[in-house]
This record gives structure tokens, C-alpha cells and sequence, in this order.
């Protein structure tokens, strides 16, 4: 099937347009000579002059089917490229075109798409699920000149189809996360299990949390307040909710040691949570009367307002001990700066890499990443806390057997084990 | 239903995310009010028994007061150009938003200066690959390493240390934190850890 159009509306009738038609054509003439320069001097180009041989062949196996693994509403084209589709070759691009069935007769046929020379698959991802589609791959040839298609010479491929697209129940591509999470799963209920039995555990001493008691106690002995910082995202983040639970933790020794424990938030729902976190840690350690409603108080949404205002307090108030604990951005080295001027001890803790080195560098104690994550366990010392952590650690023992395997075979060409551990999102 | 609707693309679990997505979003809205309100309450307390500091707390309530009036005053076009409240935003805030986040410029030389004392091993081998770090990003650095061979001059260096050892460390920092998450996540599902919604 042969298709062709023409695009220019210099070519009308009359001895001036002519001439420039003539001198237009010379000029494309360049460009096509390239391909064929024999027959090219002779060529005038009209709208119905455009030789057959600037024709590409038509791409070839033209299939479709419902794209994988979606939520419906995609089909995948697929094609062999056209024999023409070769480095400088008469492919400049490949048009799909797609057709209604409606009653057994497809309808007529419109461009919904077009892919580079050279790519045989194209996704299309504007269908209705339960329609019936019928497709056309359409090799094209053209010259373009400022932008303005001069001419173009179409080659249709045989349609494919019908086909339709549909929802799936399952991510096939998302199996490995599935099962990884799955035996992460086992592990931590298998020692929460254990745990609960009265099994001992062994977990590492982290000084971070070592310090906490300690950083407490020095705010006791100086007579000075204590700063918590539960950083500037809100309790949709998982960070946030390590850090409130480290909160209690801290405020239980705060209670216990009547130190007076300021915590300013930038999310008013931090605030409504962390104040409730630390009224019932007063009252846990059977002191109600010692928590104040403002200890726990709401700044501003705006991060450097936050930063502005936390570096004036810390300034002005001079606290023994601040903790920051949570998630950081750019204001994680001006908040731990001002506090390490101010001679306070610090203990951070985040899982964002990027803030990492700048507490490390300006506090006294820094969580690492999945430090921050254990650290409730780590404080009440509950069994089933712990246990949690055993799994976590079985998770990470399964993850570095996986990384010897992976740098054995990877290095040897024997199989390509990353794959594996690929994600699509 | 995060986990479920992340292996299931099917209508509508494909848009649960989206639909939990936009009640948080309306719920932070409405909970704003909450944080203005206590930041009023705690401000004007500290005004009236003059608690050390009071002065802080009448900029706060003078430009909360300010700033709301004149955005309610203008209508829905406070933002546009030419407003009172776009004025205020462009040499106000924004002035104050910069001069904050230029200090960080001071605040991470005198960090930096701290961290790369060579006080033990690990403190000189940072000092070293910071310094190889930050020497191979500049041009001076290819300048003065311009006799060596190609591949050990100070700008391929610097590449090299950020690409592997930088990334590898990066790489196991997320691991953990990637597992920590999902640690704590399945405490919180399963109703071990409380703590933060003021239990045990």
C-alpha cells in the first residue's frame, strides 16, 4: 500500500511560483542526491512527482498485544525496521496509525504516534480497555528545510490486530521485591517469634544511643534545657515516625530527671503527635505533672524559617543538649553548627545520605541510616523490639551473600545475576 | 494497602495511592490551622508575662498578622504581580530565605576544617580524599597533575573515588536504611511499636 503527501503551497500555477518551484526543487534536489545523485537531476519535484525509488519499503511482522504488567489503557507495537531503515537510508521516521473496529470493519485509520529510524516498538498509551484497535506502521521519507517539511514519501506496513487492552492483577516485573520483602517478612516474625520465647539476643552497642541517657543527664547537672529536633518532614514520612518514637524515649528520661525538654516542630501534625508522644511519656514514668503543653510548640512550614528561628533559640537559650532526629535537608549543617558553637552536646541521626557527613562533622554522635530505624528497640531493650532487628540483620546477611554471588559471577561472565535484583518502576 | 497497590496495578488499587495521597494533603490543610494557632497561643503568653525573649514573639505575631490580612485583603489575586503580598514575598521573605541558606556557605567551611583534622587514621584518610575530592573538581587541578599519565591524573582521580568508593559506601548506607524501613514498618503494621501514636 502506497501512501504520499505533498506539503508546500509554493507550487501554484503561474511563471513566477514556477520559477520558484524550480529553484526550490534544485535546492532539495541536494539533499536527495545524497541517495540517488543519477537520477536526481533530472527530478522535478511536484506533488505527484516524487519518483517511487524515494519510497521506503514498509516495515515488516507488524504485531500488537496489551501492554504487560499496567493498569490497562496501553498496547505495544512491535515491528521489524523496513529493509530501507539503514544509516542514511530512506527511513526518516516511523508513523503509527490506529483504527476503531467497530462492528468487525475497522474505521478509519488516524496517526496516534511516531517512533525514530531504527526503534521497532512503539506504546501506545492512550486506548480504552475493552475496545477492539487495529494498527498500521508507516515508514516515512522526507526532506525538511527551516523547520517545513518539503515532501514526504509514506510507506504503509500490512495492519495488525485486532487487539485490546486490559488491567492485570499482578506486576510480573515486581516478583523479585515480592519475594524480597516476603522473606524479609519471615525473618523478623521469626525472631519477633523467638524473642517472645525469651531467647537472648545479642545486638551491638551503638554509641549514639549509649549517649542518650548520658546527654540527658548532663542537661540535669547544668540546669539547662534540652532541644529535640524531629526534623522538617511530616508523619508520612518514616523518618519522622523513628525519630517521634525516639522522642518518647528521650522524654521518659527528661520526665524522670524533671529537665525541661523543648520540642519545636515545623508540621502541625508533628505537633499534635510529638505532644501526645511526651505527655504520655510523663505521665508513664508517673510524672503527669511536669509536662507543659508549650514544650512542644509549632514554628513555621518554611525550612529556613525553622532553621532561623531554631538558631535563635539555641543562641539566645544556650540548651546543654539537642538532638536532632529525623529527616534533614540543607538546613542539617546551619542547625548543627550554631549548636556545636553554642557548646552543646549533639546526637543526630537521619537516614538522608547527603546530611550525613555534616552531622557527623558537627555532632557529638551521629546515627547512620538504619541506626536511626533502631533505635526505639535499642532504648526499652523489649524483646520483641529486638527481634525485629535480628530479622533485619538476616535480611542484610541474605543481601550480602547476594552482592559475593553477584561479584563472583559478574566478574566471570558466567551469568548476569543482577537482573535478578531489577526493578521497573 | 501502600505494599498491596505497589504489586497491583489493577483498578483500583492503582489509585489508592493517589486517593491517600490527596486526604493527607486535605488533612494537612485543615491541620495548619492547629500549628498557627499554637504558635499564636505560645506568642501572645509569652507577650503578656514578658517572658525573656517577648520582643521575638511581637515580630512573630506583628508579621503573622500582617502578612495574613494583606493576603485575605486582596482577594484571589494576591500572588499576582504588583500585590502587596507578592511585595512583601519577593523583599521580604525571599531576602530573608537567601541570607539564611548563603550562611551554610560559612557553616560548611568551618565544619569542613573541623572534620579534616588528621587527628587519627580515619580522620586523615577523609582529609585525603577530600582533598584529592576537591582538587580534581577544579581545573587547577588537571593543570598541576598535567605531566601524569591520563588516567591518574587528579580530575580522573576525583572521578574515580566519587564513582567507587564513594558509591559503595552510599550503596550500603541505603541498604540498611532500606531494610530499617521496611523493619519498621512491619513493627508498626503488626502493632509493636506504639510509641508514636503515644502508646507503649
Amino acid at each position: 500500500m502506497r501512501h504520499h503527501s505533498f506539503t508546500s503551497t509554493r507550487f501554484t500555477a503561474g511563471f513566477g511560483c514556477f520559477l520558484l518551484a524550480l529553484l526550490f526543487s534544485l535546492f532539495s534536489l541536494s539533499a536527495l542526491a545524497q541517495d540517488e545523485p543519477a537520477e536526481a537531476d533530472s527530478l522535478l519535484v511536484t506533488p505527484d512527482s516524487i519518483p517511487l525509488e524515494y519510497y521506503p519499503l514498509a516495515p515488516t511482522n507488524v504485531s500488537v498485544s496489551d501492554a504487560p504488567n499496567d493498569a490497562g489503557g496501553s498496547i505495544d507495537v512491535q515491528w521489524d525496521i523496513s529493509p530501507d531503515d539503514v544509516p542514511d537510508g530512506k527511513v526518516k521516521q516511523y508513523r503509527i496509525l490506529r483504527a476503531e473496529l467497530i462492528e468487525g470493519q475497522p474505521g478509519e485509520f488516524a496517526e496516534i504516534g511516531d517512533a525514530t529510524a531504527g526503534a521497532t516498538a512503539f506504546t501506545d498509551g492512550n486506548t480504552e480497555d475493552g475496545l477492539d484497535y487495529i494498527y498500521k506502521v508507516v515508514a516515512v521519507n522526507s526532506l525538511t528545510e527551516n523547520n517545513e517539511v518539503v515532501w514526504e514519501a509514506a510507506t504503509e506496513s500490512m495492519p495488525a490486530g485486532p487487539v485490546r487492552s486490559s488491567a492485570q492483577w499482578f506486576d510480573r516485573q515486581r516478583v523479585n521485591a515480592l519475594v524480597g520483602v516476603i522473606l524479609l517478612c519471615v525473618f523478623i516474625i521469626y525472631y519477633i517469634t523467638q524473642a517472645r520465647a525469651g531467647k537472648e539476643l545479642f545486638i551491638r552497642k551503638i554509641a549514639g544511643l549509649e549517649a542518650v541517657e548520658e546527654a540527658v543527664g548532663r542537661a540535669t547537672e547544668m540546669g539547662k534545657k534540652i532541644f529535640y529536633i524531629p526534623g522538617i518532614s511530616d508523619m508520612d514520612n518514616m523518618q519522622t515516625i523513628a525519630s517521634i518514637t525516639i522522642l518518647g524515649k528521650v522524654a521518659e528520661l527528661a520526665a524522670q530527671h524533671e529537665t525541661w525538654l523543648e520540642v519545636p516542630v515545623c508540621r502541625s501534625l508533628v505537633m499534635v503527635t510529638a505532644k501526645e508522644v511526651v505527655k504520655e511519656a510523663h505521665s508513664k514514668v508517673g510524672r503527669p505533672d511536669t509536662f507543659h503543653e508549650d514544650q512542644v510548640h509549632y514554628l513555621t512550614d518554611d525550612q529556613f524559617g525553622y532553621a532561623a528561628a531554631i538558631d535563635g533559640m539555641v543562641v539566645r537559650e544556650k540548651p546543654a543538649t539537642i538532638f536532632f532526629m529525623g529527616e534533614f535537608f540543607a538546613e542539617s549543617l546551619i542547625l548543627a553548627e550554631t549548636g556545636n558553637a553554642s557548646g552543646a552536646i549533639q546526637i543526630a541521626g537521619t537516614a538522608a545520605p547527603a546530611q550525613l557527613p555534616f552531622f557527623i562533622a558537627s555532632c557529638d554522635f551521629t546515627l547512620i541510616g538504619e541506626e536511626l530505624f533502631v533505635a526505639s528497640a535499642y532504648l526499652s531493650r523489649e524483646p520483641k523490639l529486638l527481634g525485629s532487628l535480628k530479622g533485619q540483620d538476616m535480611g542484610k546477611a541474605v543481601i550480602l551473600i547476594a552482592i559475593l554471588i553477584g561479584i563472583i559471577l559478574e566478574t566471570f561472565d558466567i551469568w548476569s545475576f543482577s537482573t535478578l535484583f531489577s526493578v521497573i518502576d | 494497602m501502600f505494599v498491596i497497590q505497589y504489586f497491583i496495578p489493577h483498578y483500583p488499587f492503582n489509585r489508592m495511592s493517589h486517593w491517600f495521597s490527596d486526604w493527607f494533603a486535605i488533612i494537612l490543610a485543615c491541620a495548619i490551622v492547629l500549628g498557627a494557632l499554637n504558635l499564636m497561643k505560645i506568642s501572645i503568653q509569652k507577650v503578656i508575662k514578658k517572658k525573656p525573649g517577648w520582643g521575638y514573639a511581637v515580630v512573630i505575631i506583628v508579621s503573622f498578622l500582617l502578612i495574613t490580612v494583606i493576603g485575605l485583603s486582596e482577594g484571589e489575586a494576591f500572588r499576582e504581580p504588583g500585590t502587596w503580598f507578592d511585595w512583601l514575598y519577593v523583599y521580604v521573605y525571599t531576602p530573608c530565605s537567601s541570607t539564611m541558606f548563603a550562611i551554610l556557605g560559612f557553616f560548611v567551611a568551618s565544619a569542613s576544617y573541623r572534620a579534616f583534622r588528621a587527628r587519627n587514621f580515619e580522620a586523615t584518610l577523609l582529609l585525603l580524599a577530600a582533598f584529592f575530592v576537591m582538587i580534581g573538581r577544579v581545573p587547577v587541578g588537571d593543570i598541576i597533575s598535567g605531566f601524569m599519565p591520563e588516567g591518574v591524573r587528579l580530575s580522573n582521580l576525583a572521578s574515580w573515588i566519587m564513582t567507587f568508593p564513594q558509591t559503595a559506601g552510599q550503596r550500603a548506607i541505603m541498604i540498611g536504611i532500606a531494610l530499617g524501613i521496611v523493619s519498621t514498618s512491619l513493627r508498626v503494621i503488626l502493632g509493636i511499636e506504639r510509641a508514636h501514636l503515644a502508646g507503649e
